[in-house]
């Protein structure tokens, strides 16, 4: 997922501005699935991989185009983890919390994680520069404890490693590879 | 493609392959995809044309081998020789000597031969050894050859008939008769009727469809087709959660693949049979496993269970019969109806036929992605294929089952693994998640996690469930933090068996089986956080941090 490009999304009006690239490709998305109600999970999917996360204006439009209740719409998006729906920071940093990454003591790196840049998990800094998001399970559990630092995914993590990317993104660096 | 066509490539793929002296598999799974798997295989294709075997030697990225602490793994044929950690440094070393002059450098080979000797590789048989991106692969290794031995030779019934006699049970968790079920679709009057196939695996700590999915993806869609083809259905649906993107990708180029060389749609292998196949996305729901559940989120809905009956059997999808079934249930149908039932059901026990896949993961030597015959035991499980426990320290429990499974002590690690066997102990078959914990976990601690994993994920429909699992949440923080009394022990045990009773759905039914399991084999641990508020393993009462959390 791109979330580079979001930027001024949630400015009203040019999320639904017609002209703007985003909602012509959402356009095609809808026309794809012939508008069909039934369809709405993989529409939110897509449309979060466009603009990057669901506002409620966006919503307002599907529902709309789906010719479903905003109520609908609205609970569908809520009830899935998957689906944000607020606008998330420049980077994103994800914490396994599946029972394999659980036992393999992803919970300290976490704490590590939210003294070192005084955040909480499921917020987003107030500058904006980085979110803290749970998962439960990416599947990559043999190399537990596992943390995703933007699209990276980090296996055998260690609070040093997870700190020390984080850090480097923070000043601007491109993800740091360890593979 | 006529069905006599399959042949004919299936014949000069294995000519092709024949042709190469050496066959250089590199796992291209997740799991070895995270230590470098495609720079790895990049490297051994550079390194093969660097010597000039670009005609003896064929690199293919291949799926999981199975030893997926040790990745990237790469299994060179003939011979079976698995070599670990790779490196790109190592790959020119490993071409020179293995390849050219002969000599397989028994350094960098996988040592634990029990790994693999306890285990029975059916439905895992070609993960490993064929490239999934390749249906030509599949097919060379008798891929499809099921199908077209249904649309030849078989009834629909006929089919239906082998699948009872093996006596296949889901592979989903609650171990229902496969053949059982396709008869009930089947008998269904109303139409049109669907498959649908579950790939949600949404238990944290399970990654063995995941792994099938991207190791041998045709094999789940052969099993659905000829489930199509017994039950009369012509649409299906995958429905795979949305964290899984190269399952994703692989099932999608399998399917396109399939349905260019006329194995999907309209007149499949120039017969009258047709069928579809679409994949669902998940969105991050446990709960949209549950099989009323994932109907409603197929219809774009929220993924809250129904009451059964009426069962999906007879009132699925949009209201009409439709099939649930797992993807590893699914995948071992092609072996069934090539083999015959009988020839399966001689695998296992009598009561649980077949084999069962797990990923095995926790404080273990050796994590990865396993197959084991029914009846084979925990022990076995744990120490023989999994090497026992990490860093020397003491085994201390097993939780098998996932979230909702029994965290069973060593006393209970000669139990067999099937359905009734565990189910007598407290846990469940469950999706296949074995984690094993060492003398380092706390019980009371891991009971606490499981609890907020269930409160986390109930729909929050019924009241047994939502409230129940809050109140024992409750109970469980006032252990931790020092503040609960003896009683609470007596209130989690009737809490808990409330509801079990009283919910709705397998994920409230089920969701307990930790707490209850950690009492009925651990209870001392409980005693000791309560009355001399200790925790011999140093998670719990630890004030500051946990108020940081909330
Ligand atoms: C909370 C909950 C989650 C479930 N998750 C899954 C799952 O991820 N995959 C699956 O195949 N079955 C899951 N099941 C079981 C399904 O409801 C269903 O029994 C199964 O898919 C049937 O296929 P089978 O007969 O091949 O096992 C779940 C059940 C419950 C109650
Ligand atoms: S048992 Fe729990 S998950 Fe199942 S329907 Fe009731 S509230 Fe929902
Ligand atoms: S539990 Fe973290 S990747 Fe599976
Ligand atoms: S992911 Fe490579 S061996 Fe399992």
């Amino acid at each position: 997922m791109d979330l580079k490009n979001v930027g001024d999304a949630s400015v009203g009006g040019i999320f639904l501005a017609k002209d703007d690239n985003r909602r012509m490709l959402l356009e095609k998305t809808l026309k794809e699935y012939n508008y069909e109600g039934s369809s709405l999970l993989e529409i939110l999917h897509k449309a979060q991989g466009i603009y990057g996360f669901l506002d409620k204006k966006l919503l307002m439009d599907i529902s709309q185009s789906l010719s479903l209740p905003p109520s609908h719409v609205l609970g569908v998006a809520t009830f899935y983890s998957y689906f944000n729906l607020e606008k998330p920071g420049d980077h994103i940093v994800t914490g396994c919390l599946g029972t394999a990454c659980y036992v393999k003591g992803v919970e300290d790196i976490m704490q590590a994680i939210e003294n070192e840049f005084k955040i909480k998990r499921g917020k987003t800094t107030a500058d904006g520069k980085l979110s803290l998001f749970v998962t439960r399970c990416i599947g990559a559990c043999a190399m537990s404890p596992a943390v995703i630092v933007d699209d990276e995914v980090v296996g055998k993590s260690t609070k040093e490693i997870v700190i020390k990317k984080i850090k480097h993104l923070l000043k601007g660096g491109e993800n740091i590879e360890t593979s | 493609m006529k069905l006599v066509d399959l042949q004919t490539i299936a014949e000069n793929e294995v000519d092709f392959q024949r042709s190469y002296k050496h066959r250089i598999n590199v796992c291209s799974s997740s799991g070895c995809i995270l230590f470098g798997a495609l720079k790895i295989l990049k490297a051994f294709k550079d390194a093969v044309k660097e010597f000039g075997l670009e005609k003896e030697c064929k690199v293919a990225r291949t799926g999981c081998i199975g030893t997926c602490s040790v990745g990237p793994a790469v299994l060179i044929e003939p011979g079976d020789y698995l070599y670990q950690n790779v490196s790109t440094e190592k790959v020119r070393e490993i071409v020179r000597d293995h390849i050219v002059l002969g000599l397989p450098i028994k350094e960098m080979l996988y040592k634990n031969e029990s790994f693999f000797k306890k285990q029975k590789r059916l439905v895992l048989k070609n993960a490993g050894k064929i490239d999934p991106h390749r249906i030509q692969d599949y097919i060379a290794m008798g891929g499809y050859s099921a199908l077209v031995k249904c649309l030849a030779t078989m009834t629909p019934q006929g089919v239906i008939c082998e699948v009872t006699s093996s006596g296949l049970r889901g592979r989903g968790g609650a171990g229902f008769p496969t053949g059982q079920k396709w008869s009930l679709v089947a008998r269904a009057h109303s139409s049109p009727k669907y498959i649908v196939a579950n790939l949600d695996e949404g238990d944290p700590g399970v990654f063995a469809n995941r792994t099938l999915a991207e190791a041998d993806p045709h094999a789940i869609l052969e099993g659905m087709l000829i489930a199509a083809y017994a039950i009369g259905a012509e649409k299906g649906y995958l429905y795979i959660r949305a964290e899984y993107p190269l399952a994703i990708q692989t099932l999608q180029k399998a399917i396109a693949q399939a349905r260019s060389m006329s194995l999907l749609g309209d007149s499949i292998l120039e017969t009258p049979f047709k069928f579809n196949v679409e994949l669902r996305l998940g969105a991050g729901a446990f709960i949209a496993g549950e099989e009323t559940a994932i109907l409603a989120s197929i219809e774009g809905k929220r993924a809250m269970p129904k009451p059964r009956p009426p069962y999906p059997a007879t009132y699925g999808l949009w209201g009409k019969p439709t099939l649930i079934q797992n993807v590893e249930t699914l995948a071992n149908i092609p072996m069934i109806v090539l083999n015959g039932g009988l020839w399966f059901s001689k695998t296992g026990t009598t009561e649980c036929t077949g084999t069962k896949c797990f990923s095995l993961t926790g404080n273990i030597n050796n994590p990865g992605l396993i197959e084991v015959s029914m009846g084979t035991t925990l022990r076995e499980v744990v120490f023989d294929i999994g090497g026992g426990v990490q860093n020397e320290r003491n085994f201390k429990a097993v939780l098998v089952g996932g979230p909702s499974g029994g965290c069973l002590p060593e006393a209970l690690l000669d139990q067999p693994i099937d359905y009734e066997s565990l189910k007598s102990v407290g846990a469940i078959m469950g999706s296949g998640g074995i984690v094993v914990l060492d003398d380092g976990s706390c019980m009371v601690d891991t009971a606490k996690f499981f609890t907020e994993f269930c409160v986390e994920e109930s729909c929050g429909k019924c009241t047994p469930c939502r409230a129940g699992l809050a109140r024992v949440k409750e109970i469980f923080e006032a252990i931790t933090k020092g503040s609960a009394r003896l009683e609470d022990i007596t209130t989690l045990e009737k809490v808990s068996a409330y509801i079990m009773d009283a919910s709705l759905c397998g994920l409230g039914q089920t969701a307990p089986n930790p707490v209850i399991t950690t009492l009925r084999y651990f209870k001392n641990e409980y005693l000791q956080h309560i009355t001399e508020k200790t925790c011999q393993a140093g998670k719990c009462f630890k004030k500051e941090e946990g108020e940081q959390k909330q």
